[in-house]
């Protein structure tokens, strides 16, 4: 496992960056489809896509949330401990990437603006992506905002405190 | 084994399911965990103007796409073919906090009195729908992630930089779930 040196635009700020060198045809994407469907399936199962988890996770009246991310840091932490343990590669035999991730200011000032937005939305951006998919189709307004949010936030980089 | 996936899932199911999300995506392709950065290659896919932060080649990105595609079927499934019939889980101080606000909907994942298209228009549906998403999407950018390329992808590799914004995200939702959402509830 080696870590990715930041490189060109497509890096700055950015957390999933694709690594990979090998070149697959279109439908070789479908895997990421399938691991989306588990991951929306799961969303929605487990109410984490409910306005009210949001509520209840910062009211503080309900360990769901909290149970819920705390786990899958766990999982996802062994999990990378044992790839990184037993030098586990790609499918293709590639060897595994890991970002590293710089510190910035914008991760407080950004970060704190986001979390004021989770809590009126009651979503991050994967929710937002269940619920279109769920029928409320108003989100579809939503995430469209968030579209546009990201790019204002693009167009007045270099005037932003980072 | 239906009857068993139609109940609400617990916490240490989906938990476990989030988290091996990460091993896989980096098994299949090399990915690294994240969401936000969906709204990014839109950006740059559609409207790049003349915004260097948009310049780079988004077709690299496209198992992004595919992967909040998933996202969004996912959600279709489970509301279609896996719902569960009762009303959804919400804790009783929750739901006397916000019924005091003014929510009178609690039986499905958003409350009909706010999230509707027949609100978008009020002031209280404008700040809710849009503002909020604006914030959002400004604000993961900003960070440079959301829940899942931080909180999840960043503290499951053990980086301070994704802790720091997680302690953030954390505190701006206090901020907002105490003093900002009573308030836009009451407008």
């Amino acid at each position: 496992m080696k870590n990715a040196e930041n490189t060109d635009m497509r890096h700055t700020d950015a957390v999933c960056v694709n690594e990979e060198q090998v070149k697959h045809p279109w439908w070789d994407n479908l895997k990421y489809l399938i691991v989306g469907i588990v991951f929306g399936i799961t969303f929605v199962k487990a109410e984490i896509v409910s306005w009210f988890r949001i509520q209840e996770m910062f009211q503080l009246t309900s360990f769901h949330m909290y149970g819920v991310i705390g786990t899958a840091v766990v999982v996802g932490a062994i999990s990378i401990q044992i790839i990184k343990r037993f030098n586990i590669k790609t499918l293709y035999g590639e060897e595994i990437v890991i970002n590293k991730k710089e510190f910035n200011k914008g991760q407080i000032y950004g970060g704190l603006m986001f979390g004021i937005g989770w809590a009126i939305t009651g979503a991050c951006p994967g929710p937002l992506f269940a619920h279109i998919g769920a029928g409320f189709t108003v989100i579809g307004v939503t995430f469209l905002s968030a579209v546009a949010g990201t790019w204002v936030y693009g167009y007045l980089r270099d005037k932003l405190p980072h | 084994m239906l009857e068993l996936i139609q109940q609400p899932w617990p916490w240490y199911v989906a938990g476990i399911f989030i988290g091996l999300t990460v091993p896989t995506l980096l098994i299949v392709g090399n990915k690294s965990f994240g969401i936000s950065s969906n709204l990014r290659h839109i950006c740059a896919a559609c409207i790049p103007g003349n915004v260097k932060f948009f310049q780079y080649d988004w077709k690299k990105e496209i198992w992004n796409w595919f992967f909040a595609a998933g996202i969004v079927l996912g959600g279709f499934i489970a509301m279609n073919f896996l719902a569960n019939p009762d009303a959804i889980q919400v804790a009783d101080a929750t739901k006397s906090n916000l019924r005091e606000a003014g929510v009178t909907d609690f039986t499905n994942l958003l409350p009909a009195d706010i999230f509707s298209w027949d609100s978008l228009l009020s002031l209280r549906g404008f700040f809710f729908m849009i503002v909020g998403g604006f914030l959002v999407g400004f604000g993961t950018r900003y960070a440079g992630g959301c829940t899942s390329g931080h909180a999840i992808m960043g503290l499951s590799t053990l980086q301070w930089p994704s802790l720091v914004a997680t302690i953030c995200f954390m505190i701006g939702g206090f901020v907002s779930a105490w003093f900002i959402v009573p308030f836009l509830l009451g407008l």
